[in-house]
């Protein structure tokens, strides 16, 4: 349970398109040893540095599509995963013959992106695999299927407005491993890749990429964010080197400003890290927040080196929906799945908890008597809570 | 004193002269083609509307021919609304410029104005001078057949001889034409050994009618190429293994080098390198003439971040102009230091790349102590945002309150939100720029942008600017 740490990475001065605000991390010494694999792109760009090389690890970031398996048909990473050899196929692909479509309307410009979907979904499904413990309540498809398959909706990149703009006219910096998306202020993700030349190859990526509700609606109806223009106060300026040092403090702070001020959300929670695999010095773990209500909540997977720096970043800011619904998951899997406990906790009754359950989408988790029960009682209780209000007051 | 409506006016014009020199209505790095246009369109309607003589005598300056066909084509669709003395003046102004287009765009010009059916006394007198004016009407007739046509359809004249008549508009009646270039031209329906005679763009035509192969054709057509076409076709003639198609690159004009030289790939650059750099510099050393080394001290920022890529229609013209500006600076200074603003000290492998830091790269300029500042940049500065301009404005009023350093912003790129080109800082003149050629003009006109001088002495200088355009085609006209 700890915190992001971005230390090596140092924020640049953001570029502004429309409300899309992009904070480029830029890293003093690139990872070398660990590398986006180039068959992914399937020969289109020859993007590893052919040479000599001690140790060569590559990574292969989920959403990414290519034919891994022997027959050919495409498959899906299961979230990130590692890899040593250039040629292996990944461990855990999940098959996409079973899904008509790839990508699938979900309205006029609501795109379902299977791809991200999949890890994003395979990857809350791991850690919320359903009850561990058989309690009466739960219906035999919860204990026996967990919640997968689970379905959240996301927003494609190409669908939020002034995102490909903006990442068209984004001036790539050198040695930018990196990059904070904002969209009207609000952090968007966090991107972070090991080495240079694999940000510039993944800078378009962005577009593909899925975002929350929020980000979308922001993106629609926000007026353009303002840059953060240099401002330096002319009284102490005697010389030119006077001036330097201005400059330079207008750099520095523009970076203590970032971190500490608009990457707070992200940076300044704990979140509950799962490792996921070892290879060599590096190691994939996928992380969850702490599902605060009404707050900023990121859920990611990221690759640390044995110091425990990151080598790979990508954050996915949640709704304001799926918050709810993983605050409740996650308050469940704490009371080990057991309704009372649970609604004790959270200072409700226990038919309250199994109509929030069912409010947010998990109808099928308990058995359709119980909660036939819980919604009997709810509509009673309620009632007399308002027949019984007058009364109350006319004493 | 000027009155707040000179100023005004003063300002307007000089707007109008920095979207007329770098605006062509093609997509930029920052905005689409379509917002080019219509900002561009908003000028041209707001310059008419109010300051019809000033917007006639923009003609006369630097501004580019996209925005001079526009402009001659506003003022022949309007011309009821001008007085005698306006339309006399005027057609000399068009008479003059329409002199110095490239055929193509004229003949463009006048179906344009087909289209849109300005048929007026003016307009088909103007169109009968200038193709009067024509050295070889014959080869026009082969080259520009359509464009020939429509124009001596739309103003009524006939053509100069019967033979031409027949060519123009129904070429293949005739057994024999006297003309030889119209008869060779007949002769490449049936002979493949005429078309090498025509100019290339007809002869490519009969190439792909007789299915010749496209490596025979280039060797055997090289010599009737313009200068353009050789350089255009040089890289791709190359590729297929004809060296016979080699331009000449001493004789080539100073940006229209430099773009060619970006259009290279790195280790060409680096194996061509002496005989690339002795072409720009000469180039650069014809534009500069008897000013050669005599603007003292003069240190250049350069920007070439990513976004000088400017776009694909306009290619890497941004950088290019910075880097054509680069080797005419060196030729008109004493002492020179160009600054790129991604670092990079060899300008000859210079490329589009990471972002603008053009605060920093100032400072840095400002320490060489130099008499002159020119800074070149499409005005977006953001690593960060707004530095530059806090510099050059703390540099103006506290450190060099006095200008012993001239400072000049010069901006290849038109902002068609704003209706000009980007700004870096109010202190500071920007003019736009086309051709580095245009340079030592524009360091001149930028003086007027910084709101130094008013109307007078801009109306002053635009007549002068005109009067110098008619005595130079009246003198070739006597030629």
């Amino acid at each position: 349970m700890t915190t992001l740490d971005l230390t090596g990475l140092t924020a640049r001065p953001s570029q502004v398109w429309g409300a899309v605000r992009l904070v480029p991390l830029v890293r003093d010494e690139p990872v070398v040893d660990l590398r986006l694999r180039s068959q992914l792109y399937g020969g289109a760009t020859g993007l590893v540095e052919v040479g000599p090389r001690a140790v060569y690890t590559s990574y292969i970031p989920h959403g990414f599509v290519a034919t891994w398996t022997d027959d050919g048909t495409p498959a899906a990473a299961y979230g990130t995963q590692l890899s040593t050899d250039g040629n292996a196929a990944p461990a855990a692909t999940m098959g996409l013959h079973i899904h008509r479509r790839m990508a699938r309307r979900q309205a006029r410009d609501r795109l379902r992106f299977l791809p991200m979907n999949l890890a994003l979904e395979g990857y809350l499904a791991l850690h919320f695999g359903g009850p561990s413990i058989a309690w009466e309540e739960w219906s035999q498809r919860a204990i026996s299927q967990g919640l997968s398959p689970r379905v959240e909706e996301a927003f494609v990149g190409a669908e939020v407005s002034g995102l490909a703009d903006a990442l068209r006219i984004f001036e790539i910096h050198p040695n930018q491993c990196g990059v904070m998306l904002y969209v009207g202020d609000a952090l968007a993700s966090a991107f972070v890749v090991p080495h240079p030349d694999d940000y510039r190859a993944l800078h378009p990526t962005l577009l593909q990429d899925l975002y929350g509700e929020l980000i979308y609606t922001y993106a629609m109806l926000m007026p353009p964010v303002q840059d953060f223009r240099a401002r330096i106060s002319d009284s102490q300026i005697r010389s030119l080197a006077h001036l330097r040092t201005a400059v330079a403090e207008q750099e520095h702070d523009w970076t203590c400003f970032h971190d500490t001020t608009m990457a707070a959300g992200l940076l300044e929670h704990a979140y509950t890290w799962q490792s996921v695999y070892r290879m060599r010095r590096f190691t994939l773990s996928r992380f969850l927040p702490q599902f605060r209500l009404q707050q900023e909540n990121y859920i990611g997977e990221a690759i640390t080196d044995d110091r425990g720096r990151i080598a790979y970043l990508k954050t996915f800011r949640l709704s304001e929906t799926q918050v709810r619904r993983g605050h409740l998951l996650s308050r469940l899997a704490a009371n080990d799945w057991h309704l009372a406990n649970t609604a004790h906790e959270l200072g409700i009754e226990c038919y309250q908890l199994g109509i929030r359950l069912s409010s947010v989408g998990f109808n099928f988790l308990l058995r359709q008597d119980v909660m036939d029960g819980y919604r009997k009682q709810g509509r009673t209780r309620t009632g007399r809570a308002r027949h019984d209000q007058p009364a109350r007051r006319s004493k | 004193m000027d009155s707040y409506g000179d100023l005004v006016a003063a300002d307007d014009v000089l707007l109008f002269v920095n979207a007329a020199t770098t605006s062509t209505g093609q997509r930029e790095f920052h905005s689409d083609a379509g917002e080019q246009r219509l900002s561009l369109d908003f000028l041209h309607a707001y310059m008419l509307g109010n300051y019809r003589d000033l917007y006639a005598g923009v003609l006369a300056l630097d501004i580019n021919d996209h925005n001079a066909v526009l402009i001659i084509r506003q003022l022949l669709e309007t011309t009821g609304e001008a007085t005698a003395d306006q339309r006399r003046s005027e057609g000399r102004l068009i008479a003059c410029r329409l002199a110095t287009l490239p055929p193509q765009r004229v003949y463009g010009l006048f179906n344009a104005l087909r289209r849109a059916g300005v048929n007026n006394r003016r307009t088909r007198a103007i169109m009968r001078d200038w193709l009067s004016a024509r050295p070889d009407l014959a080869f026009d007739a082969v080259k520009y057949r359509s464009g020939l046509k429509r124009a001596l359809r739309h103003a009524h004249l006939a053509p100069a001889t019967e033979e031409l008549g027949a060519f123009v508009f129904a070429p293949l009646t005739r057994k024999h034409y006297a003309t030889p270039l119209l008869e060779t031209w007949r002769r490449a329906h049936y002979e493949q050994a005429a078309l090498y005679e025509l100019p290339y763009t007809a002869a490519e035509g009969f190439a792909a009618k007789h299915k010749i192969p496209r490596k025979v054709f280039l060797e055997r057509i090289a010599p009737r190429m313009t200068r353009l076409e050789t350089l255009r076709l040089q890289e791709s003639a190359h590729k297929i293994g004809i060296a016979g198609v080699q331009a000449d690159l001493s004789r080539m004009p100073l940006t229209r080098l430099a773009t060619y030289v970006l259009s290279l790939p790195v280790e060409d650059r680096l194996r061509r390198r002496a005989e690339l750099t002795h072409a720009l510099e000469s180039a650069a050393d014809r534009v500069a003439g008897s000013h050669r080394g005599s603007w003292g001290k003069v240190t250049a920022v350069l920007d070439d971040s990513f976004s000088a890529f400017g776009s694909v229609h306009k290619r890497r013209r941004p950088l290019a102009v910075a880097l054509a500006c680069h080797y005419l600076l060196a030729a008109l200074a004493d002492t020179y230091t160009g600054l790129w603003t991604s670092g990079r000290t060899d300008a000859l492998l210079t490329r589009p790349y990471g972002p603008t830091p053009l605060g920093r790269r100032i400072l840095d300029a400002l320490d060489t102590t130099p008499s002159r500042l020119v800074i070149v940049s499409d005005g977006w500065d953001n690593a960060p945002p707004g530095l530059a301009a806090e510099v050059l404005r703390i540099w103006r009023t506290r450190l060099d309150p006095k200008r012993r350093t001239s400072i000049v912003h010069l901006n290849p790129v038109y902002d068609a939100a704003d209706f000009d080109v980007r700004r870096l800082s109010s202190t500071v003149p920007t003019a736009g720029i086309r051709d580095a050629e245009d340079l030592p003009a524009l360091v001149e006109l930028a003086q007027f942008a910084e709101g130094r001088t008013g109307l007078a002495e801009l109306v002053t200088y635009m007549n002068t600017r005109a009067a110098q355009m008619l005595s130079g085609h009246q003198q070739e006209q006597a030629r």
